[in-house]
């Protein structure tokens, strides 16, 4: 009992955990029709790879997978700001957001 | 034989070809610009300056000068100059082209004074004689084809001058292909010299020749009837004339010149040029000599018939060609260069007062629409009848002297020489018929037609002819002069074997009886004369024919016609060569063209294979073309199925597998 409390999660826990959160980001991003849902699953896969980052930092104690973390949210957030205008400048001009009718720079 | 280098500045052979080229420059490049006055100017001075240089360098005892320019090709043991030759033989032909050339230049500043094409007429023509002298002057083959190519161009020019023409045109084009058949014999002769001899030099092949008498028939023969070949398609010799009766849509000075006195004797030129080749070949020479004779009976009974004066002379020229070749064939080089010369000064007489008759009635070329001119045209009358004595071969006038040489020469020319002699005579008659026909036509008679004279012939058109009747007169007394051995001429004889010039000691048998000539080769003086005597002869009975056919008894043409049908017409359609021709080789070679070139090979196989290396990768592209959807989510599917790919080739076992067996693989390729 106590082994389980006291024992450490093992790794491939959450590496698993981050493959299973990167598989549903990419099923998300190729099955929603919202273009604000593809954006979340977007996050969710920038997330799921910090995941993997954090654990394998904790696991070779290297502060450079944590720093990267930090790097990927500010990025995740800039481009959170800048894919939010877009998506309401998109919304404003064409009334809508299913990206399959987002489709002007089609051939 | 001196073999001398020139490097002097102040005067060489290249200024022969170069003045006319000059000419040919400023005439065809600014020429339209020009006035009149100075195109004229520039025509007329660039030929007149190759005759003169011509003139300053014949010293007929002068040993035989070379001048080399410079290495045109020069790879491994092949070793070809830029060299001109000048001896006797060049010498000779040199002041022919150049002599009556200027004074065709001269002549058609008259003829073609209305023309609008003047300067573009000009241009040509100085690039005619460009051409002729480099192909005279040429000391190799290749010098030689390239000036050969060249007349051929500028005579293909020349033909189609009035291009609007269609007839014109086409006759052009026909002259041109033609001239390709022979030219391809020329071409394998040469390449036949090269692999035989490692040079195409003259004077080296006849060294080789001479040092090896090895050489005797077999690939000699080859190259001598390829030379033939050449020579035949130039000089418009059976099988290949066909081209030259058509030439004569060209203005009628460019027959004259071109097509009658210089370039067309360029084949004859050629085989005395390359003698030592057909000494060196029995076989080679008799088919020259088989050819000539055809040709020269062949062409003369076609020239019976003839209504168009200009074609009447066109066959006339093959005919008197088949004579030159006859010369060649009994290897009386001499008599053959001899008679090219004296026929150069009658035929173009003959076709400039031709076209002095055809210029004054208004284009008119028919001879029954002709009739009565002596009185309208005396000058013109009078040089040709000057003309056709010479060209009908009554002494003194110069064909009797060059004729005769030939036919003595083919007289005592082994087995066949009679047989080759006979059919001379007998063409020497019909030559003269026609030719009498010709000149009782158009000049005697009453006018038929409304041809009469519009406007009186310039001095420009009638000098020239004066000069050349005139030589048409003394031409042949050069052959005099020679036996009584007190002129310059005596050097011709120097020349290993060619121009063994005058071997006419039989002229002196004939009208020197003094000089007491002996004959070369079994002859005598007593055989010169009779065969003399009956070639005049013959000439005579030719006349007397023509007298009672087209003088006393008029309507005797049109019976003996009706009398003949079948006879009369297979000369009159000029034995349906072209029609053989056209039949036999053209058709053919259309439809070839057409059907098996242009439809089986060029549509089905080339056309075919096109479309389908066009449709593989339309096709293709179609295929790959469904890729690029424009749909972000398909592409991020296989963004993603790639990753995947990729995620499955680095983390499946089997990947280090391949890795580890291939390491393996290469230690025991190392072991």
């Amino acid at each position: 009992m106590s082994s389980l409390l006291t024992q450490e999660v093992p790794i491939s826990w959450y590496l698993l955990l981050s493959a299973v959160l990167f598989s549903l980001g990419v099923a998300g991003f190729l099955i929603k029709r919202n273009l604000i849902t593809v954006f979340m699953s977007i996050e969710l896969m920038l997330n799921a790879v910090n995941l993997s980052f954090v654990t394998f930092a904790h696991q070779w104690h290297a502060v450079k997978g944590q720093i990267f973390v930090f790097f990927v949210m500010v990025v995740a957030a800039a481009e959170a700001a800048v894919g939010l205008a877009i998506i309401i400048a998109v919304f404003r001009a064409r009334a809508t957001l299913a990206v399959d009718r987002i489709d002007l720079m089609k051939l | 034989m001196t073999v001398l280098l020139h490097h002097g500045f102040l005067f060489n052979l290249w200024f022969i070809p170069l003045a006319p080229f000059v000419g040919f420059l400023v005439n065809g490049i600014f020429g339209r610009h020009l006035p009149k006055w100075l195109v004229t100017a520039v025509a007329l001075l660039a030929p007149l300056a190759s005759f003169s240089a011509v003139l300053y360098e014949s010293n007929f005892s002068l040993y035989t000068q070379t001048e080399i320019f410079g290495t045109w090709i020069n790879i491994g043991a092949l070793h070809i100059d830029f060299s001109f030759v000048l001896d006797q033989l060049s010498l000779v032909m040199l002041l022919v082209v150049t002599g009556v050339g200027f004074l065709i230049h001269v002549y058609s500043a008259g003829y073609m004074h209305d023309d609008e094409g003047y300067a573009r007429y000009f241009s040509y023509l100085n690039l005619f004689l460009f051409f002729m002298t480099v192909l005279v002057l040429a000391g190799n083959a290749l010098v030689m084809f390239v000036g050969w190519e060249g007349v051929g161009l500028a005579s293909y020019l020349l033909i189609g001058f009035c291009f609007q023409k269609n007839s014109a045109a086409d006759a052009g084009k026909k002259a041109f292909i033609v001239n390709r058949i022979g030219d391809f014999g020329f071409l394998i002769a040469m390449f036949l010299l090269l692999a035989n001899f490692g040079t195409l030099t003259f004077t080296e092949i006849a060294m080789k020749l001479g040092q090896d008498p090895g050489w005797q028939g077999g690939v000699v023969t080859v190259i001598a009837l390829c030379l033939l070949l050449g020579a035949a398609g130039k000089s418009a010799q059976v099988p290949l004339y066909v081209w030259l009766p058509d030439a004569m849509e060209g203005p009628t000075p460019v027959s004259a010149l071109i097509h009658a006195a210089t370039m067309v004797t360029a084949g004859v030129y050629m085989i005395a040029r390359t003698h030592v080749l057909f000494d060196h070949s029995p076989f080679a020479l008799s088919v020259v000599a088989i050819v000539g004779a055809a040709t020269a009976i062949f062409a003369a009974t076609i020239g019976l018939v003839q209504n168009d004066i200009k074609r009447v002379l066109a066959y006339s020229t093959i005919s008197q060609l088949g004579y030159m070749f006859l010369g060649c064939g009994v290897a009386a080089y001499s008599a053959a260069i001899f008679h090219l010369v004296t026929h150069a000064f009658f035929k173009a007489l003959l076709f400039l007062a031709a076209g002095s008759v055809i210029h004054a009635i208004g284009g008119e070329q028919d001879l029954r629409r002709m009739g009565g001119l002596w009185k309208k045209m005396p000058v013109t009358f009078a040089v040709a009848t000057v003309g056709v004595l010479a060209i009908a071969g009554f002494p003194p006038f110069a064909g009797f002297f060059s004729k005769d040489a030939i036919l003595y020469a083919a007289y005592l020319h082994g087995a066949s020489g009679k047989a080759l002699w006979f059919v001379g005579v007998v063409t020497a008659l019909l030559t003269s018929f026609y030719m009498f026909r010709l000149w009782y036509l158009a000049f005697l008679g009453q006018p038929r037609g409304e041809a009469a004279p519009h406007h009186s012939t310039p001095w420009s058109m009638l000098a020239p002819l004066v000069i050349l009747a005139l030589l048409s007169i003394c031409g042949g007394w050069i052959g005099i002069d020679r036996t009584a051995g007190s002129t310059g001429l005596s050097g011709l004889s120097n020349l290993s074997g060619l121009v063994n010039w005058i071997n006419m000691e039989r002229f002196s048998g004939l009208l020197a009886p003094a000089v007491g000539a002996g004959a070369a080769g079994g002859g005598s003086a007593q055989l010169e004369l009779i065969l003399s005597g009956a070639a005049v002869g013959g000439a005579l009975l030719g006349w007397l024919l023509a007298h009672l056919f087209y003088r006393q008894k008029s309507t005797l043409p049109v019976r003996v016609a009706a009398a003949l049908p079948a006879g009369y017409k297979l000369l009159a359609n000029k034995y349906y060569v072209d029609e053989f021709y056209g039949a036999a080789v053209v058709k053919p070679l259309l439809a070839i063209s057409t059907y098996l070139l242009g439809w089986v090979v060029d549509k089905a196989l080339l056309g075919g294979a096109a479309w389908l290396i066009g449709g593989i990768a339309t096709f293709a592209g179609a295929l790959l073309q469904r890729w690029q959807s424009g749909n972000i989510r398909s592409y991020a599917a296989w963004l993603a199925a790639g990753a995947a790919a990729v995620l499955l080739f680095l983390v499946v076992p089997w990947a280090t597998a391949w890795a580890a067996s291939l390491e393996f693989v290469g230690k025991m390729a190392g072991h």
